[in-house]
């Protein structure tokens, strides 16, 4: 196998996370996207720790799942408050800070 | 430059597994950002994730193939579910869903993919992954646990950060 | 300058051989302890001025026992100091034929002039440098020779009668203490003078004794009248201080020093040039006839009689007037070499001198207050030392500033005893027929006024006649000799004596004689008033005994004779070799003719014709001047002064008030003034134009440009921010890519 293989595999989900952060109106699609974008970078880092035969690469992926996972329950939380006082998780709706 | 012909005799198998999962992967992460469900976005997700499972296992990183199948499909997705039973999203097509400006977005990775591809293409040409990559579990530990200790710490005060704030933010008051 | 040796070499000089004068080639140099310490005569009366000035009031006295204490220590000390340098004097002998007769032995054998050269006495000179700048040091010290012990005496001895007659003349005054105090210091200034070792030592009492006699003048200043005086005293010296100035500033860039001495041998060696001294001592004679009242600026001195008598008597009769005189004979190689005395018949201090002498004399007769009559007097006679000095009679000069200070000071102290009695000094309408009521008064001042005339054997008549005998103009009988022959002056001179006697016989009928025309019984003064008189009247009448022309008496040469001369003229390498004229009984014999010529007439007019008229009568009410046209406008140029006043005061500063003033008024107003306005408006404007232009349109607008820009960027900016998180993140992305792009591919 050869390690582009895996990098390239990761550089298409990463830019499909990108699009989908970007062109996607419900704040939970949004934090879908951005997991995407965490898992290819995953990848990139097993990939390049199986390169150089070092386990860095895995304990480093191991504790962005961690926080992955941590982001995903803080954010969610944000958006459930989002939604109890604005009764839409519209991102278009949520430009308070416009100007 | 032959990316499909470079597969050498038995690694065959790994770069046929590869290539499903992959195209399987990009299916899925392709409808998790252009679907109408948004239920449907999530068990796309779910693919995916389950697909990055099965690249970890490929590479040979076994420890972390099981931890993304317990955590992220067994807890994020559903912390995804229930955020979007939560926040009462439509159940079935939505129109809703996307921009309405959708070309920005479009340029944007565009534009990333093709700088991403042409560097990793002009960087990593042919480069092979070493024959034996598999890595115990018992090696993971090993390092986690000595080399780094503090950052395992660390992350476990960040967890329970996360958890004091997750419940503070969402509760009722 | 240290002391030098004993004897020290000196160059021998041609000058000498041809004027006859014995040369000087050694000199022998005195000490003592009062001539090198004389500056404790000055220090005594300074002291003694704070003292008074401070405390004087506290004392019993008010001050005046200090003044008297300190006056009478100083007298004793000038005294010790001379005899000092009399002794140091005795130590060198004189030389075959001393000096004096060098002359008459050249005209008699002709020989003895070229050998023989005298061994001279040095001046005791001491010196400490005050500071110094630029190179140039500016030294303060003490030079005695004899004609500083003669001036010290005479300061000294006039101040102390002086001293004695104010106790009783100004008793209480309102200012009495003020008024001892500043005869102290005016005692001290000329003490310091007169001791003066170098020429900015001399600027300096010049002008402190100029203050001195200002403050004196203005003693009663409440009357307009008096500070008036005292003011024109001031200035007018004050016009003859420029020539002072300019004069002694010339000769210290000539000779590069500022001591007297060394200049005075600079000049004798010839190292200095001739129009330089003649230039120099013109300027002098500009401050010598300012300060000693010549003619032209002599306006002065009659109006200084507002200031108390005994001033009068002791500035401006023995003692300040004469300080320009003493300035002459202290410099005498500049007035000798600059103005070539030697040889010639006419020259600008002689011709001043003289013509002073007459014009000073002539102004008397037309004075009714008796004090002015001795002020042109003074004048007159002043006139007679710079003539002595001009003809190069410079022991003759000495000798009758010596007796001068004793029958003036005499006359003026019986002056004020007079107005002491009568209260005022107005011959005509105040006094007459005083002899009855003052005889000790009447005797002294009758004594005094035939020395002033120069009566033989009285003061005046030696010093006169040494003066005559060195115009050298007199050419019967084999002549005088001298440096010269300057006729005129000896004519003038006859012509003074004639009308001294003259006044002075007007004054003595005016005053003494007839009846008295007062109100008020007059009476003597008091002891404190009349013993000045006594003494000062007797050594009027022997002083003259100091200088006998040697041979004249007994026809030989004794020591005895002469004596003033031999220790006051110098004979050192700093005087120049002047030659001395021989007496003649020709000319003594005429000029007393002369003399009395004119005391009688004055006595035909006075004591017959007006006597004759009334007793109480003043002038003769049918003279000469009420009938002759001629004699009516001579006597109305009297009394107008010459209308010198006039062009002083009307024409002169009338001019400079008015037109002159105004001139310089429009042109300060209009070009001036115009010109600085002129360039403050333009720099308004200018100001205004940068202000406007400048910095609130291109400076500011810059400023206020780059504000409006940013504000608009802003503006433009902001419409950027529509709120939403994803187009940031758009932003963000994008920005990372090109980044990444530029990165990887370009670089």
């Amino acid at each position: 196998m050869i390690l582009n293989q895996f990098l390239l595999l990761a550089a298409i989900l990463f830019c499909l996370g990108v699009y989908g952060a970007l062109a996607r109106r419900n704040a939970v699609l949004v934090l879908m996207s951005i997991e995407l974008i965490l898992n290819s970078v995953n990848i990139n880092l097993v990939a390049f720790g199986a390169y150089h035969g070092n386990l860095s690469g895995e304990v480093f992926a191991l504790f962005i799942i961690a926080v992955a996972a941590a982001e995903v329950g803080i954010g969610l939380a944000i958006v459930l408050l989002i939604y109890r006082n604005r009764r839409s998780i519209d991102l278009n709706q949520a430009d308070l800070m416009k100007g | 430059m032959s990316l499909v012909l470079a597969s050498v005799d038995w690694n065959i198998a790994q770069n046929v597994f590869f290539y499903i999962f992959a195209i399987i992967m990009v299916f899925s992460a392709f409808k998790v950002v252009t679907t109408d469900n948004i239920v449907h976005a999530a068990l796309f997700l779910v693919v995916v994730l389950a697909g990055v499972a099965a690249q970890f296992i490929l590479l040979g990183a076994e420890f972390l193939a099981s931890t993304q199948v317990l955590v992220y499909i067994g807890a994020v997705v559903v912390l995804f579910l229930f955020g979007i039973m939560l926040t009462r999203a439509q159940v079935g097509a939505d129109s809703e869903l996307d921009q309405p400006n959708r070309w920005p977005a479009l340029l944007t990775g565009s534009m990333m993919f093709a700088v991403l591809a042409a560097t990793l293409i002009r960087t990593f040409e042919d480069t092979e992954l070493p024959d034996e990559t598999v890595t115990t579990t018992q090696q993971v530990s090993d390092t986690i646990f000595s080399q780094y200790i503090v950052a395992f710490e660390a992350t476990s005060v960040l967890l329970l950060a996360a958890l004091i704030g997750a419940i503070v933010i969402a509760r009722k008051d | 300058m240290s002391l030098a040796t004993p004897m020290t070499e000196v160059p021998v000089e041609e000058h000498g051989a041809e004027t006859g004068h014995a040369l000087v080639t050694e000199m022998y140099q005195p000490t003592g302890f009062f001539l090198e310490n004389v500056w404790i005569i000055p220090a005594v009366m300074a002291v003694s001025f704070l003292i008074i000035l401070f405390f004087g009031k506290r004392f019993a006295k008010k001050g005046s026992e200090v003044g008297l204490a300190a006056i009478g220590i100083s007298w004793v000390l000038a005294v010790i100091t001379g005899i000092q340098w009399i002794s140091q004097r005795g130590k060198v002998p004189e030389a075959e034929g001393s000096g004096e007769h060098a002359a008459g032995a050249l005209l008699a054998a002709g020989e003895e002039a070229t050998e023989g050269a005298e061994i001279g006495i040095n001046a005791v000179v001491r010196t400490i440098t005050w500071w110094s700048n630029g190179g140039i040091d500016f030294p303060v010290g003490t030079l005695v020779d004899g004609l500083t012990i003669m001036m010290l005496f005479v300061v000294t001895s006039i101040s102390l009668l002086v001293h004695v007659y104010s106790t009783d003349y100004v008793a209480g005054d309102r200012r009495y203490t003020h008024f001892f105090a500043f005869l102290s210091l005016f005692t001290a200034a000329m003490l310091f003078f007169v001791v003066s070792e170098n020429i900015i030592q001399m600027i300096v009492g010049w002008e402190l004794v100029g203050v001195c006699s200002f403050v004196l003048i203005g003693h009663w200043w409440e009357d307009q009248e008096n500070s008036d005086a005292a003011l024109k005293a001031f200035l007018t010296n004050r016009v003859g201080d420029v020539g002072l100035l300019v004069g002694m500033i010339m000769l210290f860039w000539a000779a590069g020093t500022f001591e007297t001495l060394d200049i005075n041998r600079m000049i004798n060696n010839g190292e200095i040039g001739h129009t330089t001294l003649l230039i120099a001592s013109l300027s002098l004679l500009a401050a010598v006839m300012s300060k000693s009242g010549q003619f032209v600026l002599h306006t002065w001195l009659p109006d200084a009689m507002a200031g108390p008598t005994p001033v009068s008597a002791l500035i401006h009769a023995a003692t300040m007037v004469v300080a320009g005189v003493y300035m002459v004979a202290r410099l005498y190689p500049v007035f000798y070499e600059g103005m070539s005395i030697s040889g010639s018949s006419i020259n600008a201090l002689a011709v001043i001198g003289s013509i002073t002498v007459v014009f000073g004399g002539l102004l008397a007769f037309v004075q009714d207050d008796i004090k002015k009559v001795l002020a042109y007097s003074t004048i007159s006679q002043l006139g007679y030392m710079i003539l002595a000095l001009g003809v190069g009679a410079w022991t003759a000069a000495m000798f009758h500033l010596f007796t001068h200070a004793f029958f003036k000071a005499g006359l003026f102290l019986g002056a004020g005893s007079v107005s002491h009695s009568v209260h005022s000094f107005d011959m005509k309408k105040e006094m007459g027929g005083l002899r009855k009521f003052m005889p000790t008064t009447y005797k002294t001042f009758v004594v005094s006024s035939l020395a002033l005339a120069g009566v033989f054997p009285l003061a005046g008549f030696w010093s006169k006649d040494e003066i005559l005998v060195g115009t050298g103009g007199w050419g019967l009988f084999g002549g005088t000799g001298g440096n010269g022959a300057y006729t005129l002056m000896l004519v003038m001179g006859i012509v003074g004596a004639a009308l001294t006697g003259a006044y002075m016989t007007r004054v003595i009928y005016l005053t003494f004689f007839g009846e008295f025309r007062g109100h008020g019984t007059p009476h003597e003064s008091g002891k404190r008033i009349t013993t000045p008189l006594i003494i000062l009247a007797g050594m009027a009448a022997v002083a003259g005994l100091l200088n006998l022309p040697a041979g004249f008496i007994t026809g030989s040469h004794d020591g005895w004779q002469e004596r003033f001369g031999h220790y006051v003229e110098p004979t050192a390498d700093y005087f120049p070799a002047i030659s001395h004229g021989i007496p003649s009984y020709s000319l003594a014999i005429v000029s007393s003719l002369i003399a009395f010529a004119g005391i009688g007439y004055a006595y035909y007019y006075y004591f017959v014709k007006v006597a004759a008229q009334s007793p109480t009568a003043t002038e003769l009410s049918s003279g000469l001047t009420s009938t002759n046209k001629v004699a009516k406008a001579g006597h109305t140029l009297l009394k107008n002064k010459y209308y010198l006043d006039h062009l002083y005061t009307g024409i002169i500063t009338g001019f400079t008030k008015g037109p002159l003033a105004k001139s310089t008024y429009w042109f300060n107003q209009n070009v001036i003034d115009r010109t600085v306005d002129n360039v403050g408006r333009g720099a308004v404007k200018g100001g205004q134009f940068i202000y406007d232009k400048v910095d609130q349109g291109f400076i500011d607008g810059a400023v206020n440009a780059t504000g409006t820009a940013s504000q608009g960027a802003g503006q433009e900016l902001r419409l950027m921010q529509n709120g939403r998180v994803q187009r940031y993140a758009t932003f963000l992305f994008v920005a990372a890519t090109i980044l990444a792009g530029i990165f990887t591919v370009i670089v």
